[in-house]
């Protein structure tokens, strides 16, 4: 049973999409509840398998590997020589990764409940695009990995292009070739491997680049690896996205439904900084090393000139996307950084954004729902009209600027003190992307619940009601126990940490 | 030759091709003697149970030791054999789309015409792929593209299929004389038209003068053979005959055709340059020297391919552009002869793939143009509402042939690509412009897709399936998805059934 635990938790919203697809058209109520029933059955499983990390039992129990394909036909010199094995398997990494997918896709699934149209259509790729990011989490080998990667891609390209507001088609467009481009790269780094070294197994992987295995065809070189881990971080880097491969993440941000922001900017972007551990440092930790100051570089590069942006947008969403690619160059600094603080700080990063973004993309979709506007001078003086909803504006913004006691403090500060200790200078000028942090988000916010445009005071029964609690308040709830107890967070990761240092040569 | 040695032969390897020669017959006297006012759309069955049975007893075929008939001039080996069924499999599908066609004014007395002329091509394409001698894969060549001239202008009132007919005559005579230049100039240098002697000239062969003539036969081979293929820069007959041809015909020039050019080049290439010496010393193959050749070639096909499919409004002409980038990706597995590992699979493999998603493709375009009189891109539109399964399947397709995960496009495309890196040095510069190219692709492919979903509806006519097109559509996407998923299932088959495919020139 626990063999099949993982593939059922991946495949899982198959039960929601055959009941989705079973339906009629014009069943709204109906399609609602199931698309939402369909991300349950994956958010209990993963309850389940952290119920059982946390009574002890090792995660390798639900490691599982089938026979899958084989390449040519060279049996006779090594009988596992081009195969590819359907295999997954959890760490303590994964582990966090699918907590938070289960999480938000549930999360957002309630917040389609603004969604307009087509209902049906919606729901079908909304689970294709959940089986696609818990696959890229739990799968061991690379092309594995690379097929759950496109499988997210192609949902979202529908659910951008159909479902978003008005300029969706252009934002869906230059998702898909940006992504396309980013995944091209991936490919032919994981295909170089792959023709290389005969498997794409993670871990034999990471064992033949950092031991140096024997090589049955042409060897891989030392330049070429350096080639390899610059295309992983590359390819993952359009992904995170980290300045100067943004802009269609600003475009996605600004124009899909913010249900599905909730997902892309939650989880999606997360499959960047993952991979970076994943592949970037985990099987090229020599070549990482080296270019770690140019990562830094880029991390602190993406903070500020985020921040910056994020200070004169006029449209909220359009801050929340520039302050996605700022917080995202703080993930970057952090691995850069070499040393645990660091590695685990871009971690904590990673997952206290996927919270925030979640959380702030709910409210902006509810807040939308309501004036059809989200640019703020023609918001203001929400804090009159709906109080209950401003008030959680204002935490989310606190969490985002880095508010002590929130998730978001966590991650910044352990994120400072590892570059302090490796890249002082870089840090320094890091920190005053902190500063503009503060500011533009509390300008954004202030604009939105106090500001001088009255014009929506008048409106009764505006606030948050009902159901729309359970997403805010899960998601605050996350973040504030995330921020007083950290170790949450850290007790899964440390296993995972330490290997990553132990291949780091520690510091 | 004499009674007994005729009765000698083992006559048996030959069975598939007497099926259909068998079933072309009788469909050209059915259809000659038949009264005027019988429908003959009926004759398709027929047709496809030729096909069928050929089928049949070509796997009951597959057990069989590998058998040369008629002095070598017929071989039925691996090669052979998998080509043969993947030929068979394209011309079942191909007369299915066939027998739901019905352009505008009417195909009337020539639908007969078309069904046997189709199975004579596909007659020229398996003997092509059974030739143990220049001579027979000529006549295999020619019987083909007769064949098809005539198919292409099937519309006799109709003037754009009249003109692509014309153009189709001109450039593949063009193309059918250079090849067979070539030829005669290898005839020349080894002085026999049997491929495995030819082969074993050529090897000892380390005369740098005659190797020179063979140099240029390589080349005048090779640029007859593109035409076929429709790779660049001999492209150009592509979309004009695609756009003017009746769609079943389009298909089949863009899948059947596409095969037996690369059955032409496999069998040619591999049983001839392969081991032929590329210099004085016979230390360098002539393959490996002049590969640099095919490989610029196949990177400007896959260049030209899609960069121009970006600017077509008219869904055939698009597809005619999109199936000259396929034969530049399929280029690019002959180029670097998979690694040395990855050849023969590779290409058959793709070329399944390509089978499969291609002809699906060409079935919705079919239904959609004849019930609309177009074949502007924006007859697609709405297509996601209107009729929803079949929105789902030209998704599958389109998916597929962009080289997406989870399709067997995505799978053919893997393994081009692991033989393209498997060297030292790797073929990095080739491997990146096929990338490129896919993701160039992902533009127009997506930008269908952009139609068929994301537009409002073009005209609310209810899209009716003929049976037919149904089996065509239903087989194309399980297929297209199944060997996405379980590619196994066939490289299984063709490693048990035809090993690396080592029996290619031996005889007996």
């Amino acid at each position: 049973m626990n063999v099949y635990l993982l593939s059922l938790l991946v495949f899982s919203p198959l039960l929601g999409i055959v009941m989705v697809a079973l339906m009629p058209k014009k069943e709204e109520r109906t399609i609602k509840q199931f698309g939402f029933f369909g991300t349950l059955p994956p958010l209990f499983l993963s309850f389940f398998l952290c119920s059982q990390y946390y009574s002890g039992v090792a995660l390798s129990i639900f490691d599982i590997k089938l026979n899958w394909i084989r390449f040519g036909n060279l049996e006779m010199y090594d009988p596992k020589l081009f195969t590819v094995d359907f295999e997954l398997g959890l760490d303590g990494l994964s582990l966090i990764f699918i907590l938070l997918t289960t999480i938000i896709s549930s999360l957002a699934a309630i917040a389609s409940i603004y969604i307009k149209k087509e209902w049906k259509g919606y729901y079908l790729l909304f689970l294709i695009l959940e089986i696609g990011m818990l696959g890229v989490f739990t799968a061991e080998n690379l092309i594995l990995f690379f097929i759950f990667f496109e499988m997210t891609l192609i949902p979202a390209f529908f659910l951008i292009g159909r479902w978003g507001f008005l300029e969706r088609e252009k934002a869906s467009y230059s998702f898909l070739i940006y992504n396309g481009i980013g995944s091209a790269v991936l490919l032919v780094a994981i295909l170089i491997l792959f023709a290389r070294t005969g498997t794409t197994n993670i871990a034999a992987l990471t064992q033949m680049m950092t031991m140096g295995g024997v090589s049955l065809f042409a060897p891989i070189s030392g330049s070429m690896k350096y080639g390899l881990c610059l295309a992983f971080l590359v390819a993952f880097a359009i992904k995170l996205p980290v300045f100067p491969f943004h802009s269609w993440m600003v475009r996605v941000h600004a124009e899909a439904p913010p249900s599905i922001v909730m997902i892309h900017a939650g989880v999606l972007l997360k499959i960047g900084a993952y991979g970076i551990i994943r592949f970037g440092m985990g099987i090229f930790p020599e070549q990482y090393k080296s270019l770690a100051f140019t990562i830094v570089l880029f991390g602190v590069l993406s903070f500020l000139y985020g921040a910056f942006l994020a200070l004169v947008q006029t449209d909220f969403k359009l801050v929340l996307a520039y302050s996605s690619i700022s917080h995202m160059g703080i993930v970057m600094m952090g691995l850069g950084a070499l040393n645990e603080a660091g590695i685990q700080g871009a971690i904590f990063q990673v997952i206290s954004h996927g919270l925030i973004a979640a959380l702030l993309f709910f409210l902006v979709g509810a807040l939308y729902e309501r004036t059809g506007t989200t640019m703020l001078p023609k918001l203001g003086g929400l804090a009159k009209s709906m109080p209950i909803f401003s008030g959680f504006m204002l935490a989310c913004g606190m969490a985002s600027l880095g508010l002590p006691g929130m998730s978001g403090f966590i991650s910044e500060f352990m994120v400072f003190l590892g570059l302090f200790k490796s890249q002082p200078l870089l840090a320094a000028i890091g920190v005053i992307g902190l500063v503009l942090t503060a500011v533009y988000v509390l300008r954004a916010v202030m604009l939105m619940t106090f500001g001088k445009n009255d014009s929506l005071i008048e409106k009764e029964k505006w606030d948050l009601r009902g159901w729309e609690f359970l997403p805010t308040l899960v998601l605050l709830g996350l973040i504030i126990s995330v921020g007083v107890y950290p170790n949450l967070l850290g007790g899964p990761l440390q296993g995972t940490i330490e290997a990553m240092m132990l291949a780091l040569g520690g510091r | 030759m004499d009674w007994n040695t005729m009765l000698s032969y083992d006559w048996g390897a030959m069975m598939p091709e007497f099926i259909i020669l068998g079933t072309t017959m009788i469909l050209s006297i059915l259809d000659l003697f038949w009264p005027k006012h019988f429908n003959r759309r009926k004759l398709a069955w027929l047709a496809l149970t030729g096909i069928i049975l050929a089928c049949l007893s070509l796997i009951s075929l597959l057990s069989f030791e590998t058998v040369s008939i008629l002095s070598d001039t017929f071989r039925l080996d691996s090669f052979a054999k998998a080509f043969k069924l993947l030929l068979l499999f394209g011309a079942a599908l191909i007369i299915l789309l066939a027998e739901g066609y019905e352009p505008r004014e009417g195909l009337r007395e020539h639908r007969g015409e078309f069904y046997y002329l189709f199975l004579t091509a596909l007659l020229g394409a398996m003997v092509m792929s059974s030739s143990g001698d220049l001579i027979t894969l000529f006549v295999g060549l020619e019987l083909l593209s007769l064949s098809s001239y005539i198919l292409v202008g099937m519309r006799k009132r109709d003037r754009k299929s009249n003109e692509a007919s014309m153009k189709y005559v001109i450039n593949g005579g063009i193309s059918t004389a250079i090849t067979l230049f070539g030829m005669s100039y290898l005839y020349g240098v080894t002085g026999s038209v049997n491929l495995g002697e030819m082969s074993r000239t050529m090897a000892a062969m380390t005369d740098g003068q005659l190797q020179y003539i063979m140099g240029l036969a390589f080349f005048m081979v090779f640029v007859g053979v593109s035409f076929k293929i429709a790779a660049a820069p001999f492209h150009m007959w592509a979309p004009d005959v695609y756009e003017g041809a009746p769609t079943p015909v389009a298909a089949f020039l863009s899948v059947i055709s596409k095969m037996a050019g690369f059955v032409i080049i496999l069998r040619l290439f591999l049983s001839l340059f392969l081991t032929a010496s590329g210099d004085t010393f016979g230390a360098l193959d002539f393959l490996e020297k002049n590969n640099i050749y095919i490989a610029s070639l196949a990177g400007l096909t896959i260049i030209i391919g899609n960069v121009v499919a970006l600017r077509q409004q008219n869904l055939k002409r698009m597809f005619a552009y999109s199936s000259i980038a396929h034969a530049g990706y399929l280029l690019v597995a002959v180029a670097t002869l998979g690694g040395g590992y990855f050849l023969l699979d590779t290409v058959w493999f793709y070329l399944m793939a390509y089978v499969l998603m291609n002809i699906g493709v060409f079935a919705v375009i079919q239904l959609l143009s004849s019930q609309s009189g177009s074949e502007d891109i924006s007859i697609l539109a709405g297509m996601g509402r209107k009729s929803p399964y079949l929105a789902m399947a030209f998704t599958v397709f389109i998916l597929s042939l962009a080289g997406i995960p989870g399709t067997t496009g995505f799978i053919g495309k893997l393994n081009i690509f692991l033989g393209t890196f498997i060297t030292e040095p790797g073929h990095f510069v080739l491997a990146g412009i096929m990338i490129a190219g896919t993701i160039v692709s992902y533009v127009y492919y997506f930008g269908l897709l952009v139609q068929v979903f994301f537009r409002p509806v073009h005209s609310e006519k209810i899209i009716k399936i003929r049976p037919g097109l149904h089996i065509v559509l239903i087989i194309c996407v399980i297929g297209t998805i199944l060997f996405g998923v379980a590619p196994n299932i066939a490289f299984d088959f063709i490693h048990d059934q035809f090993g690396d495919f080592t029996d290619f020139i031996s005889s007996k």
